[in-house]
């Protein structure tokens, strides 16, 4: 990419960026710490190092939480910055990664695994494993993704406007898909579903970190460079191509990050929620809508609330577990209602 | 805290051989088979689908049997836990052998002698096998009686037709290879629906079909009147079957009625006498 000596004519941050990013890494180190302090048994980390542990212990520390926190930290990060992402690639404040059909895709993927889990070929059980549903509904979030793109590319440029209509047909499929499946499914595959559907970190173990972070990661690390292009974006596809921006780059780049990050997150801990529309609201309200600093803020603060809710979500109704998408959807709704009340005066969506 | 000093005060202390004090037990049937055992007293938790007998309710919870939190199982210091077939996910059962917990599947079959190998193998992993004999000796003859009676009858067998819900008019009704199939073919009667497997919803001229002599259904909570089988009676589908013509709704507890484990003899007796309303 050539420099761009631009800066989007944007409103001035209402809080100073770097006290706010400050602010955000603080308390998401706060929150972890909290994290793997707070859990059903009572037991704390730093037991670890002052009285010699049973076996059981040692797995709650170092094979639960720890792969449950870094796994909660890398979905909530990716999930956040997939909807600033989206947000900025479609101009709508209301586009989430389930405009690509990842989450429709990824859905009927998972509904595959469970009820005809027990019926594929043994080479595809014995391959997946315990993991089936996982990896179904990451490659289904994939395939349909690009779909999606196929079918809006048309010599070397993707109409973001036909990309949405059709995510909407290609959701609507899935969906239709996912009810034949439901309507073929026993009583036990239903409660898989709608307990899959409702998220949960509780699954996490070593094997799906080392599964999902590359995955994550990739997507998170490819986001910043995409910042310059999406802010000259916000003017219109033509004045950005004015700018020099390789605009049917910048967008290929954030439907594929999107794609990865959203597919591998709801691969390891099913369906989590608002995450990708709350929190960039949030933060564009406090530091504004500039991309190079919204989306690591994003990371930051997407993170926090995930795991802030994941340690909520197992301590409330302990030993038992509410799932995490429960809790998101309580947070988020009303947050977000409250957004669109507070600002509809000045908002055009 | 503790209740993990507990535990480890308890594990110290030289109580029977190697047998697991410390018990989890995960499914309903499991549940009510270790209090039959009289071994109660070593249960530390059990899961949502336990309610039975109601003092269960006062271990804590470690939620639904098909989606266990690692943490959660482990933070009532379980040393064995006990599972109906089905629990899970896998994922958490996984960390649990990781966290050197003994997990037993306890095998599940709709039959008699699948609720007696249920009792063999939950006293087998506690370390009793002679209560164990006992009991599943006891449930045995239990059965027999109920059964003996279910024998006895002539006639044919009513039809009948279990419905699991109604949401909105839909039914969902059993079909083969399910817990009320067996159940209704053990206490005397016949399934109304055998044209498929599983729970599915039903259409209305399937129903009409079916002609059920009665209908089966579980009990809504505590407070169930006779008000609520008005839902059944007035279904345009089921309006003109047998059942509804003569008023035929019976209901019972589901985990009673289709938990198999050591109420199934009196949940036999008490569908048979429900079935066969005239027998002595």
């Amino acid at each position: 990419m050539t420099a761009i000596p631009f800066t989007p004519a944007i409103r001035a941050p209402r809080l100073a960026v770097p006290a706010v990013t400050t602010g955000l890494a603080l308390l998401l180190a706060a929150m972890a710490c909290l994290s793997l302090s707070i859990g059903a048994s009572g037991l704390l980390p730093w037991e670890l190092f002052t009285r010699e542990l049973n076996p059981a212990e040692r797995a709650i520390l170092l094979d639960i939480r720890l792969p449950r926190l870094i796994l909660g930290m890398l979905v909530g990060a990716a999930l956040a910055v997939s909807g600033a992402l989206m947000q900025g690639l479609f101009r709508n404040p209301l586009a989430d990664p389930g405009l690509v059909g990842v989450g429709a895709g990824a859905g009927l993927g998972a509904v595959i695994a469970i009820v005809l889990g027990g019926v594929m070929p043994a080479a595809v059980q014995a391959v997946t494993g315990m993991y089936m549903v996982s990896l179904f509904a990451f490659f289904g979030g994939w395939a349909t993704t690009l779909i999606l793109y196929r079918v809006a590319s048309l010599r070397g440029h993707t109409s973001i406007a036909t990309m949405l209509l059709a995510g909407i047909v290609l959701g609507a499929l899935a969906g239709a898909a996912t009810g034949v499946l439901i309507y073929l499914a026993d009583d036990n595959q239903l409660r898989d579903l709608t307990f899959w559907g409702l998220g949960s970190l509780a699954g996490a173990n070593w094997v799906k970190v080392w599964a999902a972070a590359p995955v994550l990661i990739a997507g998170l690390a490819a986001a910043p460079f995409l910042a310059r292009g999406l802010n000259a974006m916000a003017l219109g596809e033509a004045v950005a191509r004015h700018l020099g921006v390789p605009v049917e780059a910048v967008k290929r780049g954030a439907i594929l990050a999107v794609a990865a990050m959203t597919g591998a997150s709801v691969a390891v801990s099913g369906g989590i929620g608002f995450v990708g529309i709350v929190v960039p609201h949030i933060l564009r309200l406090a530091i504004g809508p500039d991309h190079r600093t919204l989306l690591p803020a994003a990371a930051l603060f997407g993170a926090t609330l995930l795991i802030g809710a994941d340690t909520f979500s197992r301590v409330v109704v302990a030993p038992a577990e509410l799932p995490i998408g429960i809790i998101m959807a309580l947070i988020g709704a009303p947050v977000f209602l409250w957004i669109l009340l507070a600002r509809r005066a000045t908002m055009e969506i | 805290m503790s209740r993990l000093l507990l535990g480890a005060a308890l594990a110290l202390l030289p109580l029977g051989a190697a047998a697991q004090e410390r018990v989890l037990a995960i499914g309903g049937s499991v549940t009510e088979i270790v209090y039959m055992l009289g071994e109660q007293g070593r249960l530390v938790g059990r899961d949502s689908t336990s309610t039975f007998p109601a003092e269960v309710e006062a271990l804590p919870d470690v939620g639904y049997m098909r989606a266990l939190s690692p943490e959660g199982v482990l933070s009532v210091s379980p040393e064995l836990i006990l599972m109906e077939s089905g629990a899970g996910p896998a994922e958490t059962l996984d960390t649990l052998a990781g966290a050197g917990v003994a997990t037993v599947t306890v095998p599940d079959d709709y039959s008699p002698a699948g609720v007696l190998a249920k009792v063999r193998s939950v006293a087998g992993a506690m370390g009793v096998p002679d209560k164990g004999e006992a009991l599943a000796a006891d449930l045995d003859a239990q059965m027999q009686a109920a059964l003996a009676k279910v024998a006895a009858e002539d006639g044919p067998p009513p039809r009948v037709l279990f419905i699991l819900g109604n949401s909105g008019g839909r039914l969902m009704g059993a079909g083969t290879d399910t817990a009320a199939a067996a159940m209704i073919e053990l206490a005397g009667g016949t399934s109304a629906i055998d044209s498929f497997e599983g729970y599915t919803a039903l259409t209305d001229e399937a129903i009409a079909v079916a002609a059920p002599d009665v209908i089966l259904a579980m009990e809504r909570g505590e407070g169930a009147s006779s008000h609520g089988d008005d839902e059944y009676l007035t279904h345009p589908a089921l309006a003109q079957t047998p059942a509804a013509l003569g008023g035929h709704v019976v209901r019972m507890p589901g985990t009673f009625l289709l938990g198999f484990g050591p109420r199934t003899p009196d949940a036999i007796a008490a569908l048979h006498a429900a079935l066969y309303p005239d027998a002595p």
